[in-house]
């Protein structure tokens, strides 16, 4: 019991990394570009939230508000990074995102400060009892707001002509943009969108621990999420993230007394490692054909 | 093509640009003691020249062999913890000999490290380097023996001498650690100019061509790995001793890796001499800042946290600005301006 209590709480958190994850799915297949931002734009957009929520503004009011924000940062990037950068190589769009990172974090606290915000989204963290597993509430509610979001983004991707269009840009730009698709218009929209996603996670998390800097952290545990699961692949972040969250959890109980301390830091990566020798393309990636 | 090879002697004098520039550092290298104060060289000039050795470092493996690593400092963690427990458990070795050692022992780590890259390309090495990152400071912090059970966990400079020679001055430092710089610059040069370094190369523009063209892909791209982390390990233990001073595992935490990451993305990648200007930026940016927040008398009303935000946008601002304008870095703006400085006077004659 005490081992299925373990998983459970593993898989739970697990579910939280994979919302992050799903954010750098989406940008990576819309534009081939590893976001490294993406965890920055967590703090940002969850620190917005928590600051207009603090000023008295109901959730109702904050939450659009915050969208606002998220849609018009996603423009200003396409415009001042993206759009110059067209055509660079995947490399340089990385280190991109790495600075632009940077300068998200560092506007995030110079205009929010760094204190760490209490964050009550008004949802009990009670445990229930379900057949002898310990499952608080407010994880429940996590898990149902993560699926019912994934569910949407499934049905935008499948049946709407923005997702269509949007899919037909990954699987190939160039083609894409040939029969007349509008590149910039549908990065802005996928920068956007991820930019929802990364409220959602941050509104998650930061109930749970508190808005703060760590919150940009998680983008680093996205890392072997994407890596197992594939980095171009929605239901690959999930199972991913659930499979991290849960040997993580597991390895930080069994294994950390043997090593004196928790192994949770590392272990992920090294996870992930393994991972990659057997399954080079992730659980659910695409394998490429390298072509002279 | 054929009168521009036929011309290539003719265009290249004694006094290359190149050379002029050598000789003027190694004699500002070597004036800079004489005339610097204490301050200048130990805050300013020995991390620039650690900084820039750590970024020859990376740039060795990003910059020549097109692989990716996020934890530099991992590999400079190493290097400083094993050169003082060699020192403080073999005192019998001499420090050049320590340092050495501590350097392949940081080089094994790499190679450990980067045997995903015989499998994978791209970002997810990145993984598999950032895994080292935080397993090393994790193993450094949770392990005592490595510091020797001192209760701050840190590791302070061991008797820094050579042959007798105690270098525990700053003058001394600054002496160990341009003497260290330039020897490992040396063996940077020959190693790019060497076969290995065009197999390198050739693997970076496209690996699967140069595969097929004979190179033997997996063993360079460990041995980039291996060099890489050797000049990273030697960097880190300078950096511990000679400019710390005390270090513990938190002094080489991610935002150094993204530190030396930046210094080659700012200098240029492909460039020896671009990791010291990319040195040089990172180390002066924030001490600028500092004397100018003073300059305008804001240092009553800035407190120190928005000054370190500023400090993150102003470099997060840099890197997307360098790689959209100059994506081959500081190195090659300098390099097109004193060309466009040496073409000027020759404009005027007929």
């Amino acid at each position: 019991m005490f081992f299925l209590n373990v998983l459970t709480s593993g898989l739970l958190s697990g579910l939280m990394y994979a919302l992050v994850a799903i954010g750098f799915v989406l940008i990576y297949k819309a534009s081939g570009v590893f976001n490294f931002a993406q965890g920055s734009m967590v703090l940002f957009a969850a620190l917005t939230f928590v600051v207009l929520n603090e000023h008295g503004l109901p959730f109702w009011a904050a939450f659009p508000i915050t969208v606002l924000v998220m849609i018009v940062g996603a423009v200003l990037i396409e415009r001042l990074v993206l759009r110059p950068l067209v055509n660079r190589s995947p490399n340089t769009l990385f280190m991109a995102t790495l600075g632009l990172s940077f300068v998200i974090e560092g506007l995030a606290q110079a205009l929010f400060g760094s204190d760490v915000h209490q964050l009550d989204l008004g949802i009990d963290d009670m445990p229930l009892d379900l057949w002898g597993l310990q499952i608080s509430t407010f994880d429940i509610f996590a898990s149902a707001v993560a699926v019912v979001l994934v569910a949407v983004l499934a049905v935008l991707f499948s049946k709407t002509r923005m997702g269509i269009s949007l899919r037909a840009v990954a699987d190939d730009t160039l083609a894409a943009q040939s029969i007349g698709i509008r590149l910039p218009r549908i990065w802005q929209i996928v920068w956007s969108v991820s930019g929802l996603v990364a409220l959602v996670a941050g509104l998650l998390w930061g109930a749970r621990q508190g808005v703060q800097f760590s919150l940009s952290l998680v983008v680093l545990k996205a890392m072997p999420v994407l890596i197992i699961g594939g980095f171009s692949s929605i239901p690959g972040a999930i199972v991913g993230g659930l499979l991290v969250g849960a040997t993580e959890n597991l390895a930080d109980i069994y294994i950390g007394p043997l090593v004196q301390g928790s192994v949770s830091t590392w272990f992920a990566y090294i996870l992930a490692v393994a991972f990659l020798l057997i399954r080079p393309s992730g659980l659910f990636g695409e394998t490429t054909i390298a072509r002279v | 093509m054929t009168a521009i090879i036929s011309q290539a002697p003719a265009d290249r004098p004694v006094l290359t640009p190149r050379t002029v520039l050598l000789a003027l550092g190694l004699v500002i290298l070597a004036v800079v003691p004489v005339i610097g104060s204490d301050y200048w060289l130990n805050s300013l000039i020995v991390p620039t020249l650690v900084m820039g050795l750590a970024g020859v470092g990376l740039n060795l493996l990003t910059g020549y062999a097109g692989l990716v690593s996020l934890g530099s400092a991992a590999f400079m963690s190493i290097g400083a913890f094993s050169t003082y427990n060699l020192i403080l458990r073999v005192p019998a070795l001499p420090l050049p000999v320590a340092l050495i050692v501590a350097g392949l022992i940081a080089a094994s780590a790499g190679v450990l490290f980067g045997l995903p890259s015989l499998r994978i390309k791209g970002f997810y090495l990145s993984a598999s380097t950032l895994g080292a990152q935080f397993f090393f400071e994790w193993l450094f912090t949770n392990f005592h023996w490595f510091s020797n059970d001192s209760m701050s966990l840190t590791i302070s400079a061991p008797r820094l001498a050579i042959f007798g020679h105690d270098l525990n001055s700053p003058v001394g430092r600054y002496s160990l650690v341009v003497v260290t710089t330039l020897l490992l610059l040396w063996l940077a040069h020959n190693l790019i100019d060497s076969r290995i370094g065009r197999d390198w190369m050739a693997i970076r523009d496209m690996d699967t061509a140069a595969a097929v063209a004979g190179i033997p892909v997996g063993r360079r791209k460990l041995l980039a790995y291996g060099v890489s982390s050797f000049f990273c390990g030697i960097a880190g233990a300078l950096w511990a001793f000679c400019y710390l001073g005390t270090a513990d595992a938190h002094a080489f935490d991610l935002d150094k890796s993204f530190q030396v990451l930046f210094i080659v993305i700012i200098g240029g990648s492909a460039s020896i001499l671009g990791n010291f200007l990319g040195a040089a930026f990172i180390v002066l940016t924030p001490i600028a800042l500092d004397i100018l927040v003073q300059a305008l008398g804001l240092d009553g009303i800035v407190d120190h946290g928005t000054v370190s935000n500023m400090l993150r946008i102003v470099f997060g601002a840099i890197i997307i600005l360098l790689l959209i304008k100059e994506p081959d870095g500081l190195a090659s703006l300098i390099g097109r301006l004193a060309r466009r400085l040496s073409a000027r006077p020759s404009r005027g004659t007929p």
